[in-house]
């Protein structure tokens, strides 16, 4: 059963073949025997998922079922799960127990689906590797057979990793600079980031507040939209939400392609990326003319800024956001603090880790006195260019392709030294949250035994037709298929 | 472009976070090279653009001015270090 889609697992609970007791006890035991390897999960809330895998039954037999009634999955630990520890990765959140649930887990819990825990994550989704997170590394499944513990990208690189492993069939992740993209493309599984607004972001742990954005991770981009169908919609707790109707996503899977204008956008076939992994994008690209798509090149020409423009915005507003951990309301707080400065200062030194006090304190500098025009201001401007360099290429294409990381699965450690090394592991995924657009990574060949993922990009609010492309890909390919040795 | 030790410090002390002394010398090597990285934006041509603080351009939403959420005091001083009489602690700042 731990190979099924979340589609086929849910026609099996439908047809009684399975009951969500056993489907949930099959996963619990999977976790239990293999998760050690991987470190993907940072909780696993048995007794919580048993109990609600014996409601999910009763609801099925009651006759109130939803596609999602009694199916497994996971929670990347950023969204705030009443009552269950959530810790965005972080020493400062190890203890916090959230008193509400985000918008995203209250819907999941509406829909009678079945959460099995809380999935690692980079600290506060600062990172490319999973090799920030408090909870330790997680490694890749992709690669153990050859002795190689690998990174499974970041920052949602649990939830990637647990879905390669099927461990969870579905996991929900965030998206700041690539956290979804990339991490599913390393571990050759299917991820969707969505417009920015189109998911609510109230309960998920602040980053970067104007790029933020909540998506779904699974195998197939089936279940991606059945995972979309949970999550997007208005949420007035939101201030950024956007009060715009939710089509079906199954709807137009199955749309054909023919007559798709693909746009490649020329600064994403650049020098960074290994003749290999371009092999594999373009061999993708070729089953998409296969399937009457029409292939052009496009321009992005301030697409080379968007790094730079990255790490003033992020920094910046995470400095803002992560000023709240002050050891008074909640989280940790240092031991025997002699005066309230002292409070402050040595929670924040003890409680967070390396990379996010880094960010802090670029983003406080970008943010100070005699800077904020040269730094944040200046990224604001650029950032506008970069929007438009999107708006301007969707006048002439549909979607763009492009890879969504310059190498696949790199070692565990061998980009931990310097900081704007790891920063460059983004560098085709971060524009498209600058600009706010939506983007897909969909597996799309392999490169030395190790996934490599087609990034499509879309214009805003068209989640219907990245995922309609993706299902039609993976109606004639395998590569979604693939399963770690 | 590199960012002095002076800096590192002030800036520490508005971000409120305690540096040791030995961790300075990386910090000004890691801040200095993202801040190298930040420094490509000079090259942009930026004159006459409007500065984007918000992908879609969306404006700050106003509800109607209602009561909307009921006092959860008690629920949410459950998960604080320390409290007392429904009051948060912190060290004594007054004499």
């Amino acid at each position: 059963m731990h190979n099924k889609s979340v589609a086929e697992l849910s026609r099996e609970l439908e047809s009684g073949k399975i009951s969500s007791v056993e489907l949930t006890r099959e996963f619990l035991d999977r976790i239990k025997a293999e998760d050690k390897q991987y470190n993907s999960f940072i909780a696993v809330t048995e007794d919580q998922a048993m109990a609600d895998a014996k409601a999910a039954d009763e609801q099925r037999a009651a006759g109130n079922a939803s596609v999602w009634t009694g199916v497994p999955f996971a929670h990347k630990d950023i969204f705030c799960t009443k009552g269950v520890a959530t810790t965005a990765g972080s020493k400062m959140l190890a203890n916090f127990v959230p008193p509400y649930d985000s918008t995203v887990t209250a819907n999941f819990r509406a829909a009678g689906a079945v959460c099995l825990g809380k999935t690692n994550m980079d600290e506060f989704a600062m990172g490319s590797s999973n090799e920030s997170s408090f909870f330790g590394p997680v490694t890749n499944p992709w690669g153990l057979s050859a002795g190689e513990k690998r990174v499974p990208g970041g920052s949602s690189g649990g939830s990637a990793a647990a879905i390669a492993a099927r461990l969870v069939p579905a996991a929900t992740a965030t998206d700041t600079g690539g956290s979804i993209r990339q991490p599913a493309a390393l571990c050759g599984i299917t991820g969707l980031k969505p417009t920015y607004g189109r998911v609510s972001r109230y309960g998920i742990i602040a980053f970067a507040s104007s790029l933020d954005q909540g998506g779904t991770m699974a195998r197939t981009a089936e279940d991606n939209a059945l995972m979309l169908n949970v999550m997007a919609g208005f949420d007035p707790k939101d201030s950024t939400s956007v009060d715009r109707a939710v089509p079906d996503y199954t709807a137009t899977l199955n749309e054909p392609l023919k007559g798709l204008r693909v746009g490649l956008p020329k600064e994403y076939f650049s020098d960074q990326l290994s003749p290999a992994m371009e092999q594999q994008i373009r061999n993708a690209v070729k089953e998409y003319e296969k399937l009457g798509a029409t292939v052009k090149e496009v321009s992005l020409p301030h697409a080379k800024l968007a790094i730079a423009a990255y790490y003033v915005i992020a920094p910046a507003e995470a400095s803002a956001n992560l000023s709240r951990f002050d050891g008074v309301r909640y989280g940790y707080r240092c031991e025997n603090p002699q005066d309230l400065n002292d409070l402050y200062t040595r929670t924040r030194a003890e409680g967070f880790g390396d990379e996010v006090k880094r960010r802090i304190l670029v983003g406080t500098y970008a943010l100070s006195a005699g800077y904020f025009d040269a730094y944040y201001l200046k990224a604001q401007k650029v950032r506008r260019l970069i929007q438009q360099d999107f708006i301007n290429a969707f006048k002439e294409v549909d979607v763009l392709m492009s890879p969504v990381s310059p190498s696949p699965a790199f070692v565990q450690g061998a980009n931990t030294n310097d900081p704007v090394t790891m920063y460059l592991e983004d560098i085709f995924t971060i524009a498209v949250n600058l600009a706010g657009v939506p983007a897909m990574s969909v597996p799309a060949g392999f490169v030395d035994g190790l996934p490599v993922g087609l990034q499509i990009i879309g214009n805003y609010f068209d989640e219907a037709r990245l995922l309609n492309a993706a299902h039609q890909f993976q109606q004639v390919t395998d590569w979604h298929q693939k399963l770690p040795q | 472009m590199t960012i002095s030790r002076e800096d590192i410090e002030k800036v520490a002390v508005l971000a409120r976070i305690r540096l040791d002394e030995e961790q300075i010398p990386a910090l000004e090597d890691d801040l200095g090279n993202i801040l190298s990285l930040v420094d490509q934006l000079r090259a942009a041509d930026t004159d006459n653009v409007e500065p984007l603080s918000h992908p879609l351009d969306a404006v700050q939403r106003l509800r109607a001015d209602e009561v909307t959420e009921t006092n959860q005091r008690e629920a949410f001083q459950a998960i604080a270090p320390a409290t007392e009489d429904g009051l948060y602690l912190v060290p004594r700042v007054i004499e």
